[in-house]
């Protein structure tokens, strides 16, 4: 195991944790608002300080993570089962299909994200929902590109041909033979694109588009911090330093996946 | 005379493990040195420990004499300025020792000015004089992609040659390379060779090709030397059991004349293929058409052995993949046991199966091996259940020589030929009338090439299964089938017995294919 793949397992997985262990448990209940004890230091009763109504920042933070994880997840996942299929498909008709598919993923690429994320809180409501749809639509291409890209030279291999001469169609052999060859480089996209998300939402969540209070959420958080800057500069620190080392993790990981699944390397 | 080239008790391991022990080798001024054996024998890695390009971990011992100068004790940067100046290097694949994005007179002059104090001008008209030398006078504007693969091998030698190095390396310099720009490419380095006094130490698993050229050969095997000496003499009487086997195998004894067979009722009957692409050069040309296939007309009779000869861009793929309803076809029809076959009929595809070049590419690398073997099965009406499919594919792993007990393994732990072998089950498992080799024994090592053909002869004549064997390689044409159709630009050109093609060609291009191929047997006669 290489030391990238390491290090971003281990903080994702860090990250994964706290994420998971906030939904049944939290170091102060998070709606309890004390007024007194607002804009506290880190110290020994709130390790990370409190916030402007005296909430704990750790306890916010953990619970922010399974938002904004929750909703990069959900989003990127969107992504992954409407694109990869797209993209497979694209790959084994390279006709006029594989044109209209991916002149298609341009337009979506060409469309400001932000003005869908508008569009869709006008529509829909700000929220969750609307985010993973904002964030889980412009993955689509990416996947779809990236998995016709991978797939299309393995149309050209013999082993694609000797499963034609077995009648095997399109659908099938991309199922049986394109699919599980593409599956290595799917997964460093993936974590690729998580973090990627994880930023999309929190740049959501702080302009108000994403996750709503009384939901935690880290872009929510750095809002907040935003006008105590010079009060209580602890509180926009901790929630930057969450999204930095989160979006770094993810990247690491793929990083990592990237390296470890590299053919040629598998090849000695 | 005093030796060019000296290796002295050469040892190499990587990883702990032994690769290359005690080699000894020497090379004299002028002199051409053949380094022949199987993949593994250590022959590039000889090659790799003479330029000093070993990877780091590489524990070398012994000593490499350039002209009395041991190479191994020199320091990095020393080494540096004798890579290129005194030892050139050439290796198999062209296209990847080229830079794309640069003329091939600015490649040659690039080199040249790295290990002398030229001017830009004079350095152009010395890179001009050195193309000139391999036969390229004229085209140094060129970029890489507009030259043939023979003419960017000679390229690469230009390059290589323009320092007049004292020692040449040239590591399969011929073997991406077709027949006839094989044998010129040759001709060219000894001549070069021979007319600046240097030293070629030439690499290849190809021993026919190499007895043309060499002076003097020495066999590797397993990282051992096995026997060098005088070419000839070396070939003729061998002093070893391990060089007389390879002598042997690359010599495949041609078949013996068989009756022609009744061709009234063909298996399969190609008529009039024509296959066309649309082609654009440049961004605002009109699209031309260029024909792969031009009225291809063939028939394989039931039982028959088929060979179908051409180079590289003669049409060979296309003209297979047509045949098995893989390519589309602009004109002609394709009728097997009499009935026309598009691709859709499933009973018809049951009948031909095919066996491709490459074991690696042709395998896919996730699949099991008995998965890869009962795939075809998928043709059976009904398809039979995993376990009757797993019980059958064991059968034939049994068939072809591998044993059930490999079924759980992935292609990655079998060898080349191992690969092969499961390849010839996955093709014969439906028991077709006509099986296709396209290339399929040209990738294999000498020894292994043997046994598959052997393999193939024996499964298919015990079933009656028609052959058509699609290659470059004359000698395997000669050694396995009847009758032969030779493929030029996308026609056939001649056709007839194969013994009576080999003995009388008509045609120039077949004259000039045959011409070209080495031939051991009449070297050695």
């Amino acid at each position: 195991m290489n030391r990238r793949l390491l290090a971003g397992a281990l903080l994702a997985g860090a990250f994964t944790a706290l994420a998971l262990l906030s939904l049944v448990w939290t170091p102060a209940p998070l709606d309890l608002i004390d007024i007194t004890a607002r804009l506290q230091p880190p110290g020994a009763g709130h390790w990370l300080g409190t916030d402007h109504l005296g909430r704990d920042l750790l306890s916010l933070l953990m619970r922010g993570a399974a938002t904004s994880l929750g909703v990069a997840a959900l989003a990127v996942s969107l992504g992954a089962l409407v694109g990869v299929p797209l993209g497979l498909w694209a790959a084994a008709r390279a006709s006029w299909l594989d044109e209209l598919l991916m002149r298609g993923n341009d337009i979506v690429f060409a469309f400001p994200p932000l003005l869908l994320a508008v569009l869709l809180s006008t529509a829909l409501g700000p929220g969750a929902v609307s985010a993973i749809l904002a964030v889980g639509v412009f993955n689509i291409p990416v996947f779809a590109r990236v998995a016709r890209g991978l797939a299309l030279p393995l149309w050209q291999r013999d082993f694609v041909l000797a499963a034609r001469m077995a009648g095997k169609g399109q659908g099938r052999i991309s199922r049986e033979h394109v699919l599980p060859n593409v599956a290595g480089g799917l997964v460093v996209q993936l974590s690729l694109q998580l973090s990627l998300a994880l930023l999309a939402e929190t740049g959501l969540s702080y302009i108000g588009l994403g996750t709503q209070p009384p939901q935690p959420s880290w872009g929510r958080m750095l809002a907040d911090a935003q006008t105590l800057t010079a009060l209580a500069p602890t509180l926009a620190l901790f929630p930057g330093l969450a999204v930095a080392l989160a979006v770094l993790a993810f990247h690491l990981l793929a990083d990592g996946l990237r390296e470890r699944l590299d053919p040629h390397r598998e090849a000695r | 005379m005093s030796a060019r080239l000296e290796v002295q008790g050469l040892h190499v391991s990587l990883g702990g493990q032994p690769r290359l022990q005690g080699l000894d080798l020497s090379l004299a001024p002028g002199e051409v040195l053949g380094l022949v054996g199987e993949s593994g024998s250590g022959k590039s890695l000889t090659a790799l420990a003479i330029a000093g390009l070993l990877p780091p971990e590489a524990r070398v011992t012994g000593r490499v004499l350039l002209d009395g100068e041991d190479l191994l004790t020199l320091p990095e940067a020393a080494m540096d300025a004798r890579r290129g100046a005194a030892i050139g290097l050439v290796f198999q694949e062209p296209m990847q020792a080229l830079n794309p994005l640069m003329t091939l007179a600015a490649q040659v002059a690039e080199a040249l000015r790295l290990h002398r104090p030229l001017s830009a001008q004079a350095a152009r008209e010395a890179a001009e004089a050195a193309l000139a030398r391999v036969g390229l006078a004229g085209l140094g504007g060129r970029h890489p992609h507009e030259l043939s693969g023979g003419q960017r091998q000679r390229g690469v030698i230009a390059i290589a040659m323009a320092l007049q190095p004292r020692l040449l390396i040239a590591d399969e310099p011929t073997t991406a390379l077709d027949v006839r720009s094989q044998a010129q490419v040759l001709a060219l380095l000894r001549g070069l060779v021979r007319e600046q006094g240097s030293a070629l130490l030439l690499i290849s698993h190809d021993l026919p090709l190499v007895a043309g050229v060499a002076d003097r050969i020495a066999v590797l095997q397993q990282g051992c030397l096995v026997e060098q000496g005088p070419a000839l003499a070396l070939l003729r009487t061998p002093q070893r059991p391990e060089t007389a086997a390879l002598v042997a195998n690359s010599a495949l004894a041609p078949r013996p004349a068989a009756p022609l067979p009744d061709l009234s009722a063909p298996l399969l009957a190609a008529e009039g293929l024509v296959r066309e692409v649309r082609q654009r050069r440049g961004l605002l040309a009109r699209p031309g058409v260029k024909r792969l296939l031009d009225g291809v007309t063939l028939q394989v009779a039931p039982g028959e052995r088929v060979g179908l000869v051409g180079e590289s861009g003669s049409g060979k793929s296309t003209l297979l993949r047509a045949l098995l309803a893989l390519e589309p076809l602009q004109a002609g029809t394709v009728r097997l046991q009499g009935q026309r076959f598009t691709g859709a009929e499933r009973a018809l595809r049951r009948q031909v199966q095919i066996v491709f070049q490459d074991p690696a590419a042709s395998l896919d690398p996730r699949w099991r091996a008995w998965e890869l073997v009962a795939e075809p099965l998928a043709l059976r009406d009904p398809v039979p259940d995993r376990a009757a499919q797993r019980r059958l594919a064991c059968d034939w792993l049994d068939r072809v020589g591998l044993g059930a007990e490999v079924a759980e393994r992935y292609p990655h732990q079998f060898s080349g030929g191992q690969r092969q072998r499961l390849a010839i089950a996955r093709a014969l498992i439906l028991e077709p009338a006509l099986l296709v080799l396209d290339e399929a024994v040209s990738a294999l090592d000498v020894s292994v090439r043997g046994q598959v053909l052997a393999l193939v002869e024996q499964l298919c004549r015990e079933r009656g299964t028609a052959l058509l064997f699609v290659t470059h390689d004359l000698g395997v044409v000669r050694a396995a089938t009847d009758r032969l159709y030779v493929l030029e630009a996308g026609r056939i050109i001649e056709s007839g017995p194969t013994a009576e093609v080999f003995a009388r060609p008509r045609e120039a291009a077949t004259q000039a294919l045959l011409a070209a191929t080495p031939d051991l047997a009449a070297l050695l006669a």
